[in-house]
């Protein structure tokens, strides 16, 4: 290649090395997850905005209740562990689906979707407590930012519940095709990505609101 | 029509002696010679370049025999050095400029003089513009007055909506926001009657958002204030609500008394006797700026 | 029931946009009906609706985008026709609840339904072609990202027929686009079309980043793209990585608007200095996601018309990469005026200026690779010309703009409105017509008229000085954006200038229309036979014009920084094609109308969310959702196909190609 280069004077071609490509595009396997990794990276960056509002208005009080008069360690903990477990047992769904085990991947996908709503219904616990006491989100611009941040969250958990819901119903129905296999991979990463920001969001609300 | 003609004729040559062009303060004075200065700057670059592009591209057409072709050549590093290097160096001396010019001219920093500066308190309301002289214990709508050559410290908030108070041959334009205040120090040198206005859209009746800037001789100032002083309406908290009210093309007004504390209390939206007023169309108050 | 809707929401009082809206709707269903009696709709359902081929959605985008380019112009010329009589005593022809309406649907629909649907019309169209591939990562997507787009623009449109659109400039600052200031469904409308639109950009984003990074011929390594290629890719990570702050700031005011929240309001702690900070992290970066692809089309315009390859290829991609990461860390230079401090001006002032410097290395780049070139006068090469000479002032004063000192006394001005047309018309606009005329013949098989053609550039390079040339001495005087009414009687011939400069920029985009249909009923003449019209260079010329759905019947093999030009030389040096390899059959994936039945019932949501109706408001979405998961459910993904179509097609082209190639080496 390179003497053929040379010979209509490219003065530098290139070597057949650099960079990625030199095999042609790449399968589905890794371009279906990569796209949805990127999918996740903007998603991030959705919600890094979201951050930065809360940092921005986290002491907009207006005279209303401040983070220490809110937040309830204990109850966000048990949260937090609900999230975290659920992540694992994503885990063990994707583990028994690779092994086609129908019957176990059906399990945990359950059990996965069943901790996401434990989750998610000590969340609008939470908030319902909130808003009973007139600290809801039209309280004060602290708390607007505060029901948008944890509640994009749950919206996000939401949707996660209804996607395992589907997939249990297109795993049940069509078995563990490799374009079922690429989209269990793709619901994992997403389930795994809210559990990063659920963690960002319990240091950076829960506990160092919750510090004296 | 023949006016228009001829304004058409005339107003070219006289282009660079008006708004920003035309300073009559330190800061527009200053404002104005950074901006030509770093014009001067590139245009030293962007001159040669366009012309050369030009006739680069003449030279080198297809039909041509004279120009050589050289259909392979596409790296030269020397060039690459040179067209990295013109556009860093340039960078890198307006990049100067604006660094010192930035700290020099910054709006929040009080002028140099050995004149105490006078403190004028700026209200934008929909849709006119609210100046309080605190120490005086006066305010004028629409018209603003300062003594030439004296340091003037604005101190400036909004009653409703964004805007941007400017007297453009003064110099320096800044937002006045609600709930918030901003600080601004100009002054003005030449006496004379200037024009100013809102420069960030408000709502409808933007466009009569406008003002006179009148800048007396300090003993004139003086006069105007004593003879404002116990004139007219005074600026309590039933006035403003009455003021606050959407009136767009408002004529000038003078309060010869002024509520203490009043910017205060609209910084902090507790104007006593006023409530939340809804955004409608301006009324008019002066025929020629009529709104439908 | 119906919500906020009612009659009253038909502006039967108000002849202009009835009449329009009117006019727009009866000239809509006589083309519906046109099509249908030609029997045209089921060829529009298949091949272009339906369809999941990257050239056809890229060719839908571009569609959608001139028909947007008429509405803005149209708002354009409102604005110019206004200014030009609204002068002193004379309140000129629209009131400021209207004329505010028109200046922000100007704004809104130039930036998100002209300028974006045309520069990821022409990646869709190009980058699968340059990459050397068949199709996009996500076909599926593709179309629905098109189809959510075209819902945002329907929604916009809609606001002329039903209620009203935002009156509150094209970015809807608060406090003036709260509630309390703004009670109608206008900013509404703006906030809604807007999020719809956005899901889509994200989409594309992740289509074309995923397909740039993943999915090339077999040797096309990273410094081997065409810079097209490389602008594409930081446009989509640009985009990628900032419209997700769009759909933050704006759902936020959506939040205000809907729930009572208080992000931006003036009580309960709100700040709407955090609005202006979350827009422009977004806005910055929306700019050079317009204007690098637009490098990257001037790019390839040197580059083919002057006969060379382009100069510092190594340098364009460094360029363009600086700029993107750059462009992040400036987007407070919209707001000096705030009184952030002299040292966040400063800072951010001088990160501005750095982006000159990329920009600066690109301009001299394309002049050197004109120097030493064959250069054809062609028209995309009138606009690289003019292009280059207009950027180049823009530039300046974009450069002065962020200096913080003269900032002070330019911000918001006419100068502002003068900079940006300069870097936009002068830089996005003429590169799309450049593209326009330059990958039309590979799109439809056949030439545009030339002569048209450059009357129509003229048009739009003196209509565009005439137009923005006043505003920047209005600028100077102390003029304001945005004003309804012109106190100062001395500003009239300024204002006549630039109204004539926006009528002679009218006669260019009439005449693109006369253009495209003269040479319509003229193809048969202007036929490209052979799929290389301009002697070019990078691979999409490799294939015949129009291309085959499958665009290449083998992945071209890539050898070197110009694929397409190194075979095509090595091929007129050995008068011989490569060897005809060993055809495949070939998977396409299927076409499918879920975008369209999905941004059907997006729409629908949309609309029912403004008007707050919202039972109607629930089923869209549930529909929208049915879409998705029936579309899930499928079972074919792929047609096929047959070996005997690819080799039968690939022949034809390679004799084509052959007779080309003897005609070459006899004419050298």
């Amino acid at each position: 290649m390179t003497n053929e280069a040379a010979t209509i004077g490219l003065t530098h071609g290139g070597s057949e090395d650099t960079g990625l490509g030199h095999r042609g595009p790449e399968s589905k396997s890794i371009v279906v997850p990569y796209g949805f990794w990127l999918f996740v990276l903007s998603d991030m960056v959705l919600f890094s905005a979201l951050f930065a509002t809360y940092a921005t208005l986290v002491l907009a009080t207006d005279g209303g209740p401040t983070t220490n008069q809110l937040f309830d360690r204990n109850l966000v903990a048990i949260e937090t562990i609900a999230l975290l477990v659920s992540s694992f047992t994503c885990g063990l769904a994707i583990i028994a689906a690779r092994r086609s085990n129908m019957v176990w991947a059906q399990a945990w996908l359950l059990v996965t979707g069943l901790l996401g709503a434990v989750f998610l219904s000590i969340e609008l616990y939470e908030f319902a407590i909130m808003i009973g006491e007139g600290a809801g989100p039209q309280r004060s611009a602290f708390l607007s930012s505060f029901f948008t941040l944890v509640g994009c969250h749950g919206a996000h958990v939401t949707a996660g519940l209804l996607w395992i819901g589907t997939m249990m119903a297109q795993v049940w129905a069509k078995g563990f095709q490799p374009h079922i296999m690429r989209r269990l991979l793709c619901l994992s990463v997403f389930w795994h990505a809210l559990d990063i920001i659920w963690v960002a969001i319990f240091t950076i609300v829960y506990l160092i609101g919750t510090l004296p | 029509m023949r006016f228009g003609v001829l304004s058409a004729l005339v107003l070219p040559l006289c282009a660079c002696n008006r708004g920003i062009f035309d300073p009559v303060g330190p800061v527009a004075a200053a404002e104005k010679q950074i901006l030509i200065n770093s014009t001067a700057i590139m245009l030293a670059i962007i001159i040669p370049t366009m012309i050369a592009t030009v006739a680069v591209a003449w030279w080198f057409r297809r039909g041509n025999a004279k120009a050589t072709y050289r259909p392979d050549w596409e790296y030269s590093g020397a060039i690459e050095l040179v067209v990295w290097g013109v556009p860093i160096l340039t960078v890198m001396l307006l990049a100067g400029i604006a660094w010192i010019g930035s700290h020099d001219l910054e709006p929040s920093k009080p002028l140099k003089s050995d004149k105490p500066p006078l403190t004028v308190d700026v209200v934008s309301l929909d849709w006119k513009w609210l100046f309080i002289y605190p120490e005086q214990g006066i305010a004028t709508v629409n018209r603003l007055v300062v003594p030439a050559g004296t340091p003037v410290n604005y101190r400036l908030t909004s009653a409703t909506v964004w805007n941007v108070f400017w007297v453009p041959q003064m110099g320096t334009m800044i937002y006045t926001m609600p709930r918030m205040t901003t600080r601004l120090n100009l002054q003005a040198d030449r006496p004379g009657i200037y024009d100013g206005l809102s420069g960030h859209f408000s709502g409808d009746g933007f466009p009569g958002m406008q003002f006179k800037a009148h800048v007396l001789p300090p003993q004139q100032f003086a006069l105007w204030v004593q003879s404002a002083r116990g004139s007219g309406q005074a600026l309590d908290g039933r006035a403003y609500a009455e003021l606050s009210k959407p009136t767009s093309y408002v004529k000038p007004t003078t309060y010869g008394a002024v509520a203490p504390g009043l910017f205060d209390a609209i910084v902090a939206d507790r104007v006593p006797g006023t409530q939340l007023l809804p955004h409608n169309r301006p009324t008019t108050e002066q025929g020629a700026g009529h709104v439908r | 029931m119906f919500g906020k809707l009612s009659w009253d929401a038909i502006p039967f009082h108000d002849p202009i946009p009835l009449f329009t809206s009117l006019v727009v709707i009866l000239a809509l269903a006589a083309l519906a009906i046109w099509v249908w009696r030609k029997g045209w709709w089921p060829y529009l359902w298949h091949q272009y609706i339906t369809s999941t081929d990257h050239k056809k959605i890229g060719i839908m985008y571009i569609v959608l985008g001139l028909l947007m380019l008429v509405r803005g112009f149209s708002d354009a010329i409102m604005m110019r026709l206004q200014q030009s009589m609204a002068i002193g005593a004379s309140q000129g022809y629209l009131p400021p609840e209207h004329y505010n309406q028109i200046f922000s649907a100007h704004g809104t629909i130039m930036i998100f339904f002209v300028a974006m649907p045309l520069v990821i019309g022409f990646m869709n169209f190009v980058v699968p072609l340059q990459l050397g591939v068949r199709d996009v990562a996500f076909p599926t997507m593709n179309n629905v990202s098109f189809w959510l787009t075209a819902s945002g623009a329907l929604l916009i449109n809609v606001s002329l027929f039903v209620g009203e659109f935002a009156r509150t400039g094209w970015l809807a600052y608060p406090p003036l686009s709260e509630l309390r200031f703004s009670p109608g469904v206008g900013v509404d409308y703006y906030l809604v079309a807007l999020q719809i639109s956005g899901v889509g950009t994200i989409l594309t984003a992740v289509n074309f980043v995923t397909t740039i990074l993943k999915i090339r011929a077999p040797g096309m390594s990273y410094m081997r793209m065409p810079v097209f290629c490389w602008t594409s890719l930081a446009s989509n990570l640009l985009i990628l990585a900032a419209f997700p702050v769009l759909t933050v700031t704006l759902g936020l005011l959506m939040l205000d608007r809907y729930l009572g929240f208080h992000f931006f309001t003036n009580d309960g702690g709100g700040n709407s200095m955090l609005y202006m900070n979350l827009i422009w992290v977004w806005g910055h970066p929306e700019v050079y996601i317009l204007i690098l692809p637009a490098f990257g089309i001037y790019s390839e315009v040197a580059a083919t018309f002057s006969g060379k390859p382009l100069f510092g290829y190594r340098s364009m991609v460094f360029a363009t990469l600086a700029i993107c990461i750059i462009s992040f860390c400036v987007w407070l230079h919209h707001f000096f005026t705030m009184g952030a401090g002299a040292d966040v001006n400063a800072v951010f002032g001088i990160a501005s200026m750095i982006i000159a410097i990329p920009t600066g290395v690109k301009i001299f780049n394309w002049l050197f690779t004109m120097y030493g070139g064959r250069v054809r006068f062609s028209v995309p090469m009138h606009y690289l010309i003019g292009f280059m000479l207009t950027f180049v002032i823009g530039g300046l004063t974009g450069v002065l703009l962020a200096i913080p000192p003269v900032d002070f006394v330019v911000h918001n001005t006419l100068f502002l409105i003068a900079h940006f047309h300069q870097v936009i018309i002068g830089g996005v606009v003429f590169a799309i017509m450049a593209g326009y005329t330059y990958w039309f013949p590979k799109a439809f098989g056949f030439t545009l008229d030339e002569r048209l053609g450059k009357a129509v550039f003229w048009c739009w390079f003196i209509g565009f000085h005439l137009a923005f040339m006043p505003l920047y001495v209005l600028g100077f005087w102390g003029g304001t954006r945005r004003l309804q009414h012109i106190s100062d009687p001395s500003w009239a011939p300024w204002l006549h200038v630039a109204l004539l400069g926006a009528v002679i920029i009218g006669v260019g985009i009439v005449l693109t229309v006369v253009q495209l249909l003269y040479s319509i009923r003229t193809r048969d003449q202007r036929r490209d036979v052979t799929g290389d019209p301009w002697d070019g260079r990078t691979l999409e010329w490799l294939t015949l014009s129009p291309p085959p759905h499958y665009n290449f019947a083998v992945l071209p093999d890539v050898h070197g920084e110009e694929a397409y030009w190194t075979r095509k030389q090595t091929a007129i040096k050995q008068v011989a094609l490569i060897e005809e390899p060993d055809y495949q059959p070939i998977e396409m994936p299927v076409d499918t109308p879920t975008g369209v039945i999905c941004a059907f019932f997006t729409s629908l949501c949309g609309f029912a969310v403004i008007w707050h109706i919202w039972w109607l408001a629930i089923l869209g979405l549930i529909g929208a959702f049915a879409v998705l998961v029936w579309y899930a459910w499928r079972d074919e993904h792929e047609h096929l196909i047959p070996v005997g179509e690819v080799r039968k097609n690939a022949r034809e082209r390679r004799r084509i190609r052959m007779e080309h190639l003897h005609e070459l080496s006899q004419s050298t």
